[in-house]
Parts: structure tokens; C-alpha cells; sequence
């Protein structure tokens, strides 16, 4: 019974949120939606018992994704409106519908077929600590190479966003500001 | 009716990712097609967590930690690109990266 009740709140609210997110013409309004939408995907997390999951997903989306397209945002001129593809409406929603029809066959055609055994069935512990007991057993591998990623992730942010970090705008005045932009566009028409 | 099964996981799932597909097949801007594909990856969680649920396994759970592993450093590097290409040209819209004339 509640959890009928918290499913259907949390599906309409979420639906909702990523409407919002993929219709609205200001960017800070779909980022605003984009993280509401996060925190009430991670209700369906815990209603399904999934517990380090959802609180995975409210930290890594909501904590550090959202925080770094809000920092993000800050290099882009987001107050303006944002345009739109003028496509065919009816050829963008059909082709839509029609492939994530397909995801559905893909993940329900195991289902349908019994296909689908129970490789690491629960042992009866808390879910953190099951977790805990498949992913440094039989997930060893790929957990580190998910590590070597995220490494190698975190150094080419740096690299390509952390150009021209030694220089600060707001310490120089405005000749040097203007002398460093006229170089900069020799460089690109060059 | 009010007894929630994995139909009703799947068929959320599906919606989160129709609505995902449309914000990445008519955003223009670069910033809001990221967020579209945030929505596809989350939708995608969604069903793994709960056929993970409902057959009594873990592999989806794991398969919906390395998503958001990857969800995170796509987001860093696209970043890094996106705020290099805005330093570059003062626009982050699609139709400007048409450099190779197709």
C-alpha cells in the first residue's frame, strides 16, 4: 500500500523534473530540475532496497555532478535563451518511443525467456555489506579499472579546463586584458 | 493495481528514457544535451536496480555503480572540452561545429 503510494509520488514527481529538464528554454531552471529529478530517482533506490545505491546517487549526482555543471555554467553565458532544433515533432517523439521500446525488449526478453538465474543471490546481510562482499570478490577487476577512469578523468579535466589557470582577470588591468585577447584571436585565426 | 511489480520499474524506466531521447534529439545547446544524457543513464539505473531487486542478485546493482562511474568521468572530460571550446568561439551550440562542411 505505501509503497504503491511512494512509487506512483516519486514517478510523477520524477517524469515531471526531466519534463521540465528537456523542455524548459533556461539553463538554470534544467539544472535545477535535472538535480530534483536525481534526489527523487534515489527514492526509488530505496524503496527497492538498494540502499548504498541510493545514497551513492545522492552524493555522486547530486554532490558532484550537479556541483560540477554548476561550476561549469559559471564559463558559459547561460542567462540567454537557449534555441531550439525546428525538426519534425512528430519524427523526433516516434523515433523516441520507438527506441526505448527496444531497451524495453532488451531487458525484458531474458525475463520473458527464464533466462535469468541468480548468479550472487543475497546472503541475508545488510544490503551495504552484500555490496561490499560482490564488488571486492567478483567485481575486483572492473572496480579498479572503474578507479584507472575516474583517474585518468580527473587529470584530463584538469588539463583541458586548467589552461591559462596562473593568470587572474580580476589583477590585471584592462590594457594587459586586452593586449592577452588580441593574441588569443591572432592564435585562432591563425 | 497497488501491488508494484518489475512491470511497473521497467515501463517508469521506459518513459525516463523517451523523455531523455527527445531532450537529445532537439537540444541545440551542448550544456542541456549533457543533462539529456544524464536522464538516459539514470533511467537506465533504474531498471537494473530493480531487476536486481526482484530476481534476488546483486550484478545489477554493480552494473549501476560502474554507470555512475562512467556518468561522472564522461561529465569531466566533456566539461573540460566544452569550456575550451566556449574559450575558443564564445558559443556552445551545435550548429558552429559544422568545421567539416557534411
Amino acid at each position: 500500500m505505501f509503497e504503491a503510494i511512494a512509487f506512483y509520488l516519486f514517478a510523477f514527481l520524477t517524469i515531471s523534473m526531466f519534463y521540465i529538464t528537456v523542455t524548459t528554454s533556461q539553463a538554470l531552471h534544467a539544472l535545477t530540475a535535472l538535480a530534483a529529478g536525481m534526489i527523487f530517482i534515489s527514492a526509488f533506490f530505496f524503496i527497492l532496497g538498494a540502499d548504498f545505491l541510493g545514497a551513492i546517487q545522492i552524493i555522486v549526482y547530486t554532490g558532484a555532478v550537479m556541483a560540477l555543471y554548476a561550476f561549469g555554467m559559471m564559463f558559459f553565458d547561460s542567462t540567454r535563451d537557449v534555441k531550439e532544433k525546428q525538426g519534425n515533432k512528430f519524427i523526433v517523439v516516434g523515433m523516441a518511443t520507438v527506441a526505448a521500446v527496444l531497451v524495453v525488449a532488451i531487458f525484458s526478453a531474458p525475463i520473458l525467456s527464464d533466462n535469468i538465474v541468480a548468479l550472487y543471490p543475497s546472503v541475508g546481510a545488510g544490503n551495504t555489506q552484500e555490496v561490499g562482499m560482490v564488488l571486492f570478490t567478483k567485481y575486483l577487476i572492473p572496480f579498479e579499472v572503474a578507479a584507472v577512469m575516474l583517474l585518468v578523468a580527473m587529470v584530463a579535466g584538469i588539463v583541458l579546463a586548467g589552461k591559462k589557470m596562473d593568470l587572474s582577470l580580476t589583477l590585471m588591468n584592462k590594457e594587459e586584458i586586452l593586449e592577452m585577447n588580441e593574441d588569443k584571436n591572432k592564435k585562432v585565426l591563425s | 493495481m497497488m501491488e508494484i511489480g518489475l512491470n511497473h520499474y521497467l515501463v517508469l524506466s521506459t518513459i525516463l528514457f523517451a523523455i531523455g531521447l527527445v531532450g537529445v534529439m532537439r537540444r541545440k545547446n551542448l550544456l542541456l544535451l549533457f543533462f539529456a544524457t544524464e536522464i538516459l543513464l539514470n533511467a537506465v539505473n533504474i531498471a537494473f536496480a530493480a531487476i536486481s531487486h526482484y530476481y534476488g542478485d546483486l550484478t545489477g546493482q554493480m552494473f549501476a555503480f560502474f554507470v555512475i562511474a562512467i556518468a561522472a568521468s564522461e561529465l569531466a572530460v566533456g566539461l573540460g572540452l566544452l569550456i575550451v571550446w566556449f574559450k575558443r568561439h564564445g558559443t556552445i551550440d551545435l550548429d558552429t561545429m559544422t568545421s567539416m562542411r557534411g
